[in-house]
């Protein structure tokens, strides 16, 4: 009985967070902090992983990278998931904070997923001897752009914003679908000239990848991403919710 | 819903500039090709399954705001939304007459095409069943772009831009499946795939499509 009458509290307690008054409420208080903590952990990752740490032996400075390629991929991939997720909250529940939290993820994502493809480009010149080449991550990643792309021209094709957001979250959940699809399908295609995933969580597999001296403040960027994207995303919420609301505001002076 | 895919599939042959257009796109991209990449006959055969199969995307990509564009306009799409029949079997209905009048003439005719691109005849047929199979599923995800893109005034390239990453998987092993068989390789495997996906899209793409209908005659 107890556990029964736990539950369903918890989440009603969940969901009213979703609200868009509740929202602007603890999103602004939250707001400062995840700013302030993206800042501090960006800097003191990037400038750790920049200035105090070794070159590689066989990749010299250029291994350094990958405290920009890989938590940008990182949170490219994030993003679309996010934005599944959102979409997948708004057809269910009608929740408006969702599906504008997933607007807002889309752009944020878009820009990871250049910033990847632009840091890997940098780096496979030198290593690769090529800026780009055909290979089933790279291309994968190219199409996780399109898909994007696609998402966002969607979304500022359609005049009324409830249809908006409904077409969209279905063009999100058939995307993520699909991209998954291109995602193995491309490893079919080619074979891959792209190293393995660098950073494995598994405990021991660690070691074999990746140096404790390199992983520390990858480690420490990666969160600095995250949290980083968790600002802009906020932001970029908070300014959907604002514009609907000036929006219903001056429907309302017309009105009158 | 057989009498909506029946007058479907009327329609677009009667009118002009539906069913022979497709083919004729076809037929002129095949055409082009030499004039870009020179008449060196080995270069041709070459590139000619990944040719042809991009040729079979872009035929079938013309065609897809006229699956419910016309029928969005004049309102019979809110007549059949009124109807006893799901949106989805409206969508179902839409999405085999366009392959029937789009993709299975494109499969017909890319063994013959691959001649001109001096394609071997035997890997050609493999090029059109590669066609026969992956065809339904361009023309599945294309009615599902359409749908999406209902309301959008002047959604051409629109609905391109949402349709054409959705093409890749098909591509991939379309493609795939024929330059496999090219080199003597087995080829079957990449068949199989390109099934999966027409049949996967036949299975999942019709309630999202019927939720992008509903939503936009809303």
């Amino acid at each position: 009985m107890n556990n029964r009458s736990i539950a369903p509290k918890f989440w009603d307690r969940f969901w009213r967070l979703a609200n868009p008054k509740v929202f602007m409420g603890w999103s602004g208080r939250a707001l400062p902090w995840a700013a302030a903590a993206a800042g501090l952990s960006l800097c003191s990752g990037l400038i750790w992983g920049y200035f105090f740490t070794p070159d590689d032996i066989r990749q010299g400075s250029t291994v350094k990278i990958i405290y920009l390629h890989v938590p940008a991929a990182l949170m490219a991939i994030n993003g679309y998931l996010l934005m599944f997720v959102g979409a997948l909250v708004w057809l269910i529940r009608r929740q408006h904070v969702s599906v504008l939290a997933a607007k807002a993820a889309a752009p944020v994502g878009m820009v990871m997923t250049l910033i990847a493809l632009a840091t890997g480009a940098i780096w496979g010149q030198p290593m690769w001897g090529t800026y780009w080449v055909w290979d089933p991550r790279l291309t994968s990643f190219l199409i996780l752009f399109l898909f994007y792309v696609g998402y966002i021209a969607l979304w500022a094709a359609i005049e009324d914003e409830d249809t908006a957001a409904d077409l969209t979250s279905v063009l999100a959940i058939v995307g993520a679908v699909f991209a998954m699809l291109s995602r193995y399908a491309v490893l079919f295609w080619n074979q891959g000239l792209h190293q393995g995933t660098t950073v494995t969580m598994a405990d021991g597999a660690q070691q074999d990848n990746i140096s404790n001296v390199f992983f520390q403040p990858l480690l420490l960027s990666m969160a600095g991403f995250g949290l980083l994207f968790l600002t802009l995303l906020l932001i970029g919420t908070r300014t959907e919710v604002r514009s609907r609301r000036l929006k219903v505001l001056q429907a309302r002076e017309r009105m009158e | 819903m057989i009498h909506l895919f029946l007058r479907d599939v009327g329609l677009s042959v009667r009118s002009g500039g539906g069913f022979g257009l497709a083919l004729i796109f076809f037929l002129i991209v095949v055409t082009l090709i030499p004039f870009a990449l020179g008449p060196d006959q080995s270069a041709l055969a070459v590139v000619a399954p990944g040719v042809l199969w991009l040729g079979a995307l872009l035929a079938c990509l013309l065609s897809l705001d006229r699956i419910f564009g016309l029928d969005f306009e004049d309102g019979t799409l809110d007549l059949l939304a009124t109807s006893p029949l799901p949106q989805e079997a409206v969508y179902i209905a839409k999405a085999a007459a366009h392959w029937l009048t789009t993709g299975l003439p494109l499969a017909l005719a890319a063994p013959v095409l691959g001649v001109l691109l001096n394609l071997d005849f035997e890997i050609g047929k493999i090029l059109g069943l590669s066609l026969l199979l992956g065809t339904p599923a361009l023309s599945l995800i294309g009615a599902f772009g359409a749908s999406l893109t209902l309301g959008v005034k002047r959604g051409g390239l629109l609905l391109s831009l949402l349709v054409l990453p959705l093409y890749v998987p098909s591509l991939i092993f379309g493609a795939q499946a024929v330059r496999l068989a090219g080199q003597g390789l087995a080829y079957d495997g990449a068949l199989v795939l390109l099934s999966a996906i027409s049949l996967g899209a036949a299975a999942i793409l019709p309630f999202a499509s019927g939720a992008a209908l509903r939503i936009n005659l809303r």
